[in-house]
């Protein structure tokens, strides 16, 4: 830590000292070595120890080193980029190495064949079978869990933030508030006793996809509602002003400003059930044979086929969990980038 | 097609609070009337009641009368929607609609009404931006979108829009208080053409632009803080500022308050 140089502090009133650009590389790298020392020292086993003395000897070294040379004001902001910087690696490294372990394992079963058979004639020790089933499953049931959300959603999101005064729109926030908290399995066990044992209806991909919207409605209503309050008033007031009814308004003039916004907020409202296990297992039942039909009989999900076969044990059963999930998480990334080149292609064009 | 308009006892109101009291007043067709008066006494307030806007605001409410050509504007079975066709507004802060493009913009009022034969649609549109002086502009460009021009261009192209619906009247809301002096000039020689047409109300905290632009103008002024606007006199513009009858309206235009 010696090896950081002292600038001149106070040349003239306007430029203070400065480190160096190698510095902070400097203080690092003494950092590390005095950690070493330490963990060897001591005699410590823990190589997160090391690093965590490391990292704390970085902190205090660059603070101490920057406020002597540059001030107290830049050595806290030197602190606090640090700060923020090991942040977001903490928040990275779990996410960077969940992917990296499902496409490592996820790739040993993962290919065409994967993707078009099913596991109809397949037992759980054997090599083979696919997701096709499956992935149809997800499909089905999530399209039309969007298709009943969305416009439900949609609409109320556009009820409470254009026309909604008083009570009714306080009850209705209120209650997309308690619909947010729902636990999925309670949406399940909802639909499971008044579809099913009520109403007598059989197990279904549809039931799934209702129980399904019950979970996606609230947070279409939220992301919604945000977006149309981004669109300023002035733009309504414009198209008002130019005799235009307000009906009109919202569908030219509101909704095609905030589109992108809302299209974004669905695709994260679908890739969050796209991963919900607990309501399909309760009322779509599962299966490992193709059923194309959603209104009639079980059919299977992806996460629903990746517990069952990690939960079979053998080796060629959680080679298919894993590239099952590896499915699962490309489907939900395909849908957010998909939700972003719209969200970028209807976005207010500003060019000239 | 220009109408009159005369307004009587006036009353505005944001929810519980008073925002302008029993204003009477006759704007004359095929003139300017400049509305000038201190901040927060009800000048925009009061140009939005004339064309129905103020409800819009939660909580507006309006009383008293403002007939237009012997219409009450606030009477039984009038739709306020007809009323802002008739009565076109341009805003203070230009508002082009991002998601159109110059053409769509100054066509919304048409496209969106459903009114209108796609024949005439670019004449309607050609014609217009030739009466807000922006046609040799954007000629080459109507299909970009209207947030790319620069903030005069905006605003000559919210008042091609608000033209382009054939208004019987147009009120400016402090039209030029975004802009630049190049910009607000090509907007003042607008306003003096588009008075052969149109009824023009506007309302301006620049009192040189209204005694440039307007041949009446009407001095608003509030007693006290919280207390509702009133009109405290209007008369023709050169009077107006050469020889006010109330002495509190001479203080403000030589700058003794306000």
């Amino acid at each position: 830590m010696s090896n950081a140089p002292v600038t001149r502090k106070h040349a003239s009133s306007l430029r203070g000292g400065n480190l160096p650009k190698w510095a902070p590389w400097a203080i690092a790298a003494g950092a590390v070595a005095v950690a070493v020392g330490i963990g060897l020292g001591a005699g410590l086993d823990s190589k997160v120890q090391w690093g965590l003395i490391a990292a704390i000897l970085f902190v205090l070294g660059t603070y101490v080193i920057a406020a002597r040379v540059e001030g107290r004001r830049q050595a806290k902001d030197r602190v606090a980029t640090n700060l923020v910087w090991g942040c977001f690696i903490v928040a990275v490294i779990p996410l960077a190495s969940l992917i990296w372990e499902t496409v490592k394992r996820g790739a040993k079963a993962f290919d065409m064949y994967f993707l078009t058979h099913s596991m109809g004639v397949v037992a759980d020790n054997e090599p083979g079978g696919g997701i096709y089933h499956a992935l149809l499953g997800t499909l089905e049931q999530v399209g039309i869990a969007t298709l009943i959300a969305v416009p439900i959603g949609v609409l109320t999101a556009i009820y409470l933030v254009e026309y909604g005064r008083g009570k009714l729109a306080g009850a209705v926030t209120f209650f997309v508030d308690v619909m947010t908290g729902i636990p999925s399995i309670v949406a399940g066990l909802f639909v499971l006793s008044f579809w099913i044992l009520i109403l007598g209806m059989g197990y279904s991909g549809f039931a799934g996809a209702m129980a399904l919207a019950i979970l996606m409605m609230p947070v279409v209503v939220r992301s919604t509602e945000e977006m149309l309050k981004l669109v300023p008033n002035e733009l309504r007031e414009a198209s008002l002003a130019l005799g235009i009814p307000k009906w009109r308004t919202i569908i030219k003039v509101v909704l095609p400003t905030s589109i992108g916004g809302i299209t974004t907020g669905v695709m994260l409202a679908v890739a969050r059930i796209a991963g919900e296990t607990a309501p399909v297992l309760l009322l779509v039942w599962g299966t490992n044979f193709i059923n194309n039909n959603p209104f009639d009989g079980p059919q299977a999900s992806l996460p629903l086929y990746i517990y069952r076969q990690y939960s079979a044990g053998t080796d060629v059963a959680t080679d298919r969990a894993w590239a099952a999930a590896l499915v699962l998480i490309l489907f939900v990334m395909i849908l957010n980038m998909g939700a972003r080149a719209i969200a970028r292609w209807k976005a207010p064009k500003t060019g000239r | 097609m220009a109408k009159r308009i005369d307004v009587s006892g006036l009353t505005a109101y944001y929810s519980a609070h008073k925002a302008i009291e029993d204003i009477s007043m006759t704007v004359e067709p095929r003139s300017v009337t400049a509305f000038i008066g201190p901040s927060g006494c009800g000048k925009s307030t009061f140009l939005r009641t004339l064309n129905r806007m103020h409800e819009v605001t939660p909580g507006g409410r309006v009383e008293g009368k403002v007939l237009l050509d012997d219409e009450d504007l606030y009477g039984n079975g009038i739709d306020p929607v007809a009323v802002r066709r008739t009565i076109g507004m341009v805003f203070q802060r230009p508002n082009p609609f991002p998601t159109m493009s110059i053409f769509d913009n100054v066509a919304a009022g048409l496209k969106l009404n459903g009114s209108y034969k796609k024949s005439e649609l670019s004449d309607v549109v050609e014609r217009s931006l030739k009466g807000a002086n922006l046609w040799n502009e954007v000629k080459d460009r109507l299909n970009k979108p209207g947030s790319g021009l620069s903030g005069g261009q905006q605003q000559r192209l919210c008042i091609a829009r608000a033209i382009a619906v054939e208004p019987q009247v147009l009120l400016m809301d402090e039209p030029c208080s975004a802009l630049d002096p190049i910009s607000t000039l090509a907007i003042e020689d607008l306003i003096g053409e588009l008075k052969e047409r149109f009824t023009i109300v506007i309302v301006t905290h620049n009192m040189q632009q209204a005694a440039r632009v307007s041949d009446r103008t009407a001095f608003f002024n509030l007693s006290a803080v919280g207390q509702p606007g009133r009109l405290i006199e209007i008369d023709d513009t050169e009077r107006i500022f050469s020889n006010p009858s109330v002495q509190a309206t001479e203080d403000y235009i030589s700058g003794r308050f306000g």
